[in-house]
Formats: structure tokens, C-alpha cells, sequence
């Protein structure tokens, strides 16, 4: 019995948010003491949304016409042209469901079944036969609709209500975090000194956390620092998870990024699981399938026992109806295709090796003409260490401005790159200004 | 015991509709009739993909310029457009001066979920507002609102004795709720009754919101669906932002374009002007952000296609009259084949009801004395999705009707 008990049952049966409840009781028909504003008055009081840091920075991009523009701000693919890259295997898969003919019927509201089947058997690889009948999984609309309904379980569900995130971490999870009503604590993380991974600040900041607190961690090429704990340290991360009793929350939108390799980027979800941590799963396939637009994600849930588990989905799917009643179809049927298909599955295995080999040839790139080329004064072997989509420059927010003020370079303020931005014909360009901006 | 921290977890109910469907599909009675779910059929039962989706999809995939990239975080700019543009013709001015802040969304609810969420954080929660939805209504709708801590009341809608729209229950309560309520509307085609007001009662109804100075949402998932018309379905929107005040809008495009599963849908907040617009849109898009990031792309290029081609445009109003046209139909088919059989009661309703449902005025008793004993399946409230509904089967339904109603109370 946990006491932030949130469950009540109202006198017509129903069960409801004790939250909810409360509202609703003070609220009946008693107004007095509630200062009620006498009709809608419009909106004028609410002040203006700030720009978003990531998606804003792509608008800046579009209104430049400078020729050398380069767009290093958000995490989708491009090719060495800088083009989108719309996946082979994904163009075949669409054009024969076209042939289909397929209707276009609600899915269930946990989405389509045997994608979620797929894309789990996937994420938690050898484990997965031993914990399917207890782990309850939803087809999400992507990685932050995994994360929303995430966090929306913890708040109607979970005693409590911290979720500590990683310092850094990708700028949406505060968002949606504190939106559902979660209280955001931080662990260190990155040491910006040797540009790594803070093992020891982490694991004393998981062990002073209380009991049973959500600990967010990146399954594997961690946004935006790039730095994956090795296994080892990942071994230590478990020993402080279990002792403290600490739920995991784990984000895993890069799997196939982090190695190039499916089975060796699922050491994380598969270490948690075996060792039967409590947990939620938050798969994204917009990076890896290239799906982006088509928001095709997995959320799942470790629970356990087959009969907590049927409890489970029975909630998560009152939550789903009260979002968005079921996930998109279009997207989850190439997803599935290809998964279901060995000859795609495996030509798809290719082309993720294809693009994360791109990538590790830009970061070689960059560090070498900054290095070699350039003579640069300053160390950057962070580049080339660090791993996935992302590197993590340690410039400053001065020096982010006047990349994208004068260079015309646009990246994150916290000095974030996409190397898939980086291609061959604007790497000299990047590295010449980056050396230029850290001369001083 | 768990040790994963959720003992207290208590199975909830599973959610009726689907529940029904569920039952139906394991049925192996050949005679069985599903009218529960409020997706079209065509006369043989079976999903219907409208020729012109067919058509838009085949010319999206084919685009050389065709990919997967995001959206914008406010959605498929050409779709939003477009959307905003169908609803609010007969008030293009609004669009000419930019006060129409339009945001995509997961479909109907999606909508819903983003208004539900942005008015109980920037009004609801400060000043105690309730919202006020119809009884009965779509059972997310009160789910929704809970979920996000705004009290729920509602106004009668179905007088159930006269089989016909509360309108002096409706009034009686839009001019006693305090001042500023939330009153959430449905456009056209009222689920789950089928009975909409005459514009008679829309003006009346307007005038007193109007006056107690409340905050309307409208929904509206069956424009050009309900009488075959776009313009005529989006009237009582229009009339009301004749009012010159602001108010929100939740558009679906699941059953008028069939893209149910593609989640197609809009969030529209038509603003006083266009700096209020910019602003409301960037706090919707702040919600976009923090739940979804981004909507599903896919249904919103079909649907920017269809409505943006001349061509597509007039096969889609075809296509609009294909569907409402077989449902109005079956209405006259039942109630004919009711009035044929002497079925006691009064069986005008059924025609006179418009849209997807039909509120049969079955007792639940009698609804499921049908499913028992004829294997049909629809809400135990007497809500009928027509579309389930066939030249094959419409008299069975009609004598299992017949025979509940004769049989239990």
C-alpha cells in the first residue's frame, strides 16, 4: 500500500483521479471563497509562447538565403547532398501497401498488435521471450507520445512524482514531464571537462535520490551529449537502481544509430529487464525508419505478472482515449512491413548501418581538418568519441550565436550539433568557422 | 505483490464501444449486425474508401517530392489552410484577416485533448469554470475534461419521453451556469442522438451564451457528412462567430474523408485578431510540443490534396453525397419497415434525426433483449451507428426492433 494512493471510487461506482475528485467535491455548487472571473473575458493576459529551441532554429534556417547556410539543429537525417533521405526499404514497403488496398480502420487503441510485437521483440532482444507475458506495450505516436503517456501513468499512478533526468538531456523531456505533473530533479551526467560521461556524479546522484524515484536514462547514443555509459558502467547504474528501487523510464530513439548495429544498442533495455527492474520502455522509429512525420513509436511497460499486466493496459488505455483515442495507422504498417519481411528487414539493417557510417565518417572529417588542417589549439577527440546523431561541441551559447550570425551555422544555444547535417561539401566550411570562433 | 509500485492499480472499465465491437467480432452468428462503432459501411458491410482518397493517395505517394519528413509543429501548413478554409467560407473575412489560428491534430480528439488541455490551464484552473457538455454526448468528451481536472456538468439534451432535443432544458441552463462557463457544442449531427437544433433554437441558444458571456467549443465530426452539404453543416458555427467572439473549434476528418485510422483533425481558435491569433498559437503549439511534438503527416497530405485540387474538391462533395445519401436510406427503411410492422411507439425520430447515429429510444433492457436474442450490437443508451445498417439487414433489425420493444421494458 503506497500512500499517494491516487485511486478513489466515487459513490456512482466509477473510479476516478483522487485529484479530480477533490476538484470536483469543493467544487459542487459551492462558489463561495472561489474568486470566479464574471464571464470570458478573452485571451489578452496570456502572454506569448516562447519559440521552440529546436524546431524554431530549422524556421531561421528556411528564412535564410545565405548559400553556405548550413542547418545542424534538428535530429533528422540527411544524405551527403544534405537531402532528406527517404529509406529504400521504406519507399518499397509503402508502394506495396498501396497495392493493398488496405482500409484506413481505427486501430485498437493500443495500436496495431504485431507491430507492437515486433518492435519490442526488437528493443529487448533475447529477453523478450521471457517477459512477453507480462509486459504490456501501446503503439505510441512516436517517442514523445511514449513519453507522454509515460509520464501521465506516473502521475495518476505513481506514488511519486520526481523524475530525475540526465544534465544534459534532449530539451522536449522537461516539457513534457512537467506538463504532465511531474517534478523534474536532475543527475549529473556530462563532465565538460573531459567531455565524457560523470559516472561518479550520476551514480552518487541516483543513490541520494529517495527510494522508488523515475530515473529517465537514453537507452543507447544519448541526445544531446552523445556519451553512452559503457557496459561496465552501465552494470553500476543497475546496482544503484535495484538497491534504491528506482523506476526506469528508458528513451530509445536511436537504436541502430549508437553501433550500427540493432542487437548491440539493446545492452541497456535488455540489462533492465533481465534483472526484472521495474519499467517503461519509449521506442521511436522516426530516426531509424525514417519515419519521422509519420510519428510511429512503441511505449511498453515491465510489470509483473500477466494478471498486473491486463490491470495495466486496462488504465493506459482510458489515458490513450483521453489523448488521442488510437495511434495513426499509416506509419506502423511500413514499420511492420519491414519488420515482418526478412529480405526488407534485412536490406533496412543495411541502410541504418548505411547512414550511421556516413555519420562516423563526418565526425572522423571534422575532427581531422580542425585537428590536422586547421591546427587547431583546442582538443576534439569528443567528436569522434562521442556517439549517434549528435555531438555535443562544448561551444559556448556566445559562440553558437555567432556561428549562426555570421557564419550562418545554425545549431542548439547548449552547442549541439546533428552531424547528420555535416556532409562533404560543407564540413570544411563548419570546421573553418568553428576554428574561428574558438581562436579567440 | 508488486514490486513495480502499481498494487492499487484497479482494472477499469473497458471502454464501452469497443467493448461492444469486440463482442460482435467473436459472434459467429451469420445473422449478426454491428451498429455500435461510428464508422461508414457501404451496403455490404463492408469500410468504404472514398474514390477520392483513393485517387489523393495514389497522386501523394507518386509526388518525386513525396517524403516522411515532420511537420511543422503546428501541422501540414497546406492542410490547416485548407481546413479552416471548408469551415468558415461563409465568414472568409476571418481568414483575410488572419484571426483563425488553426493547429493539426490527432483527429477529433486530439483537438479536443489540446483545447481541453490549454482552457483548464489558462482559465479553467484559475478561475474554477466548469464546462458544460450535452446529455448525452460522446463518452470521451467527459473523460477528457476529467482527465484534465475541469469539473464536468452537463445540460439535457435528449428529452427522452418526447424523443426529441431538450431546447428549454438546454436554454434553462445556458442562461442559469455562472458566467464564463465552458459550453462545448456539437456543430452537426449530434452524437449520439442524431438530433440537431433548428436554427431557430441555434439563434436563441447563441443569444444566451452570448449574454452570460460563456466560452464556446465547438466540435464538429460530420461536416458534409450529416446532410450531404459542407455549408449547410458548418451554419451554426458561422452564425456564432458572427458574434464577432472568440471561441474554439475541433475538426475531424475520420468519417467525412474515411481517414479514421490516420488521425486526421484540426484545433481552430478563431480570435478577435491577428495579434491574439499569433499568440494563441504559439501556446497551442507549446501543448502540440509537450504531448505529440508534432502530428502525423500522412492523412493531412491526402487530405491538403483532396482540398486543395478543384477536381478532387467536387469528387469528394460526390463522395459526401454517396454516404449521406445511403444513410438517410436505411432512416427511411427502418422507420417505414417500424411503421409497417405496427412496432408500438412513435418511429419519426429516426428520419428526423440526422448523421452517423440514431438515438432509437430503446431501453437497455430491450437493447440487450437484441443482442441476446438477434445478435445485434449497439450502446445500451439505444444509440444505432446507421452505417451498420444494409439493404440486407435492415428488416431483420427492424422485427428484432419489433420484438424487443413488445417484449421487455
Amino acid at each position: 500500500m503506497f500512500s499517494g494512493a491516487s485511486l478513489v471510487k466515487t459513490s456512482t461506482g466509477r473510479v476516478t483521479n483522487k485529484a479530480v475528485f477533490q476538484y470536483a467535491f469543493m467544487n459542487g455548487g459551492k462558489t463561495a471563497g472561489l474568486n470566479l472571473q464574471r464571464g470570458f473575458q478573452g485571451w489578452a493576459n496570456v502572454p506569448m509562447g516562447p519559440p521552440d529551441p529546436i524546431f524554431g532554429i530549422s524556421e531561421t534556417f528556411k528564412k535564410d538565403s545565405f548559400p553556405k547556410k548550413i542547418n545542424l539543429g534538428v535530429g533528422a537525417y540527411r544524405d551527403d547532398t544534405g537531402k532528406p533521405y527517404v529509406l529504400p526499404s521504406v519507399r518499397t514497403a509503402e508502394a506495396e501497401i498501396l497495392k493493398q488496398d488496405l482500409d484506413k480502420e481505427y486501430l485498437p487503441m493500443t495500436g496495431d498488435n504485431s507491430f507492437c510485437e515486433e518492435a519490442t521483440r526488437m528493443a529487448y532482444g533475447d529477453v523478450y521471450d521471457s517477459i512477453s507475458n507480462r509486459l504490456v506495450a501501446a503503439q505510441s505516436v512516436s517517442g514523445t507520445g511514449a513519453l507522454l503517456l509515460s509520464s501521465r501513468f506516473f502521475s495518476k499512478f505513481y506514488p511519486s512524482k520526481d523524475i530525475y533526468i540526465s544534465n544534459p538531456t534532449w530539451g522536449n523531456h522537461k516539457n513534457v514531464f512537467s506538463n504532465a505533473g511531474l517534478n523534474i530533479k536532475e543527475y549529473r551526467y556530462y563532465n565538460p571537462i573531459t567531455k565524457g560521461l560523470d559516472i561518479e556524479g550520476m551514480l552518487s546522484d541516483l543513490s541520494q535520490a529517495p527510494n522508488s524515484s523515475i530515473v529517465l536514462l537514453h537507452a543507447c547514443a544519448h541526445n544531446p551529449t552523445g556519451v553512452d555509459p559503457t557496459h561496465a558502467q552501465w552494470n553500476d547504474i543497475l546496482r544503484v537502481v535495484r538497491d534504491k528501487g528506482h523506476f526506469v523510464l528508458l528513451d530509445m530513439a536511436y537504436q541502430g544509430f549508437a553501433s550500427g548495429d540493432f542487437a548491440r544498442d539493446t545492452y541497456a533495455t535488455q540489462l533492465f529487464a533481465s534483472n526484472n527492474v521495474p519499467m517503461f520502455l519509449c521506442q521511436s522509429f522516426a530516426k531509424n525508419m525514417g519515419l519521422y512525420g509519420e510519428r510511429v513509436g512503441c511505449f511498453s511497460s515491465l510489470t509483473a505478472s500477466p494478471e498486473e499486466a491486463a490491470r495495466f493496459e486496462s488504465q493506459l488505455k482510458i489515458l490513450v482515449r483521453a489523448s488521442y483515442s488510437n495511434p495513426p495507422v499509416h506509419g506502423a504498417r511500413i514499420a511492420r512491413f519491414i519488420l515482418k519481411n526478412n529480405d526488407l528487414r534485412a536490406q533496412w539493417a543495411g541502410e541504418v548501418k548505411g547512414m550511421a557510417s556516413r555519420i562516423i565518417s563526418m565526425r572522423q572529417a571534422l575532427r581531422s581538418i580542425l585537428e590536422n588542417d586547421l591546427k587547431s589549439k583546442h582538443g576534439w577527440k569528443h567528436i569522434t568519441d562521442q556517439i549517434g546523431m549528435f555531438c555535443y561541441t562544448g561551444l559556448t551559447p556566445e559562440q553558437v550565436a555567432t556561428l549562426s550570425r555570421d557564419y550562418h551555422i545554425y545549431l542548439t544555444k547548449n552547442g549541439r550539433i546533428s552531424i547528420a547535417g555535416i556532409n562533404t561539401s560543407n564540413v570544411r566550411y563548419l570546421a573553418e568557422a568553428i576554428h574561428t570562433v574558438t581562436s579567440n | 505483490m508488486s514490486d513495480f509500485g502499481f498494487d492499487e492499480l484497479i482494472e477499469a472499465q473497458p471502454d464501452a464501444i469497443f467493448k461492444l465491437n469486440a463482442l460482435y467480432n467473436q459472434d459467429e452468428d451469420p445473422s449478426k449486425v454491428n451498429m455500435s462503432i461510428g464508422a461508414y459501411r457501404d451496403n455490404n458491410g463492408k469500410p468504404w474508401i472514398l474514390p477520392v482518397v483513393k485517387k489523393a493517395s495514389e497522386i501523394v505517394e507518386k509526388d518525386p517530392n513525396y517524403n516522411h519528413e515532420y511537420m511543422p509543429i503546428a501541422g501540414f501548413g497546406q492542410f490547416t489552410k485548407a481546413a479552416a478554409e471548408i469551415l468558415f467560407k461563409p465568414n472568409d473575412h476571418l481568414l483575410k484577416e488572419d484571426r483563425i489560428c488553426s493547429i493539426q491534430s490527432v483527429s477529433g480528439t486530439g483537438a479536443n485533448f489540446s483545447a481541453a488541455r490549454f482552457i483548464a490551464e489558462q482559465y479553467a484552473q484559475k478561475n474554477g469554470a466548469a464546462v458544460y457538455i450535452s446529455n448525452p454526448t460522446w463518452p470521451v468528451h467527459r473523460t477528457l475534461w476529467e482527465s484534465v481536472n475541469v469539473k464536468v456538468e452537463t445540460y439535457p439534451y435528449w428529452d427522452a419521453k418526447n424523443r426529441r432535443f431538450d431546447f428549454e432544458g438546454t436554454m434553462d441552463v445556458m442562461k442559469s451556469a455562472p458566467e464564463g462557463s465552458i459550453f462545448l457544442l456539437h456543430a452537426c449531427a449530434h452524437n449520439p442522438t442524431g438530433i440537431d437544433p433548428t436554427r431557430e433554437q441555434w439563434k436563441s441558444m447563441f443569444e444566451a451564451l452570448l449574454a452570460r458571456k460563456h466560452l464556446v467549443v465547438f466540435d464538429i465530426a460530420y461536416q458534409g457528412f450529416a446532410s450531404g452539404d459542407l455549408d449547410r453543416d458548418s451554419w451554426a458555427l458561422n452564425e456564432f462567430a458572427k458574434s464577432n467572439k472568440d471561441f474554439f473549434v475541433c475538426q475531424s476528418f475520420a468519417k467525412n474523408m474515411g481517414l479514421y485510422g490516420e488521425r486526421t483533425g484540426c484545433l481552430h481558435y478563431v480570435a478577435k485578431n491577428s495579434t491574439v491569433k499569433r499568440k494563441m498559437q504559439s501556446v497551442l503549439c507549446l501543448i502540440q510540443r509537450n504531448t505529440i511534438s508534432n502530428p502525423p503527416a500522412y492523412g493531412a497530405r491526402i487530405a491538403a490534396a483532396i482540398l486543395g485540387n478543384p477536381e478532387l474538391f467536387e469528387q469528394w462533395k460526390e463522395d459526401l453525397r454517396t454516404m449521406s445519401s445511403r444513410i438517410n436510406e436505411m432512416r427511411s427503411h427502418l422507420r417505414d419497415s417500424l411503421v409497417a410492422l405496427k412496432t408500438p411507439g412513435t418511429w419519426d425520430h429516426i428520419t428526423d434525426q440526422i448523421g452517423m447515429f440514431s438515438f432509437t429510444g430503446l431501453t437497455p433492457a430491450q437493447v440487450q433483449f437484441c443482442q441476446e436474442k438477434y445478435h445485434l450490437y449497439f450502446s445500451a443508451n439505444g444509440r444505432i451507428s446507421m452505417a451498420g445498417l444494409n439493404s440486407s439487414n435492415v428488416d431483420h433489425v427492424a422485427k428484432a426492433f419489433d420484438h424487443a420493444v413488445r417484449s421487455v421494458n
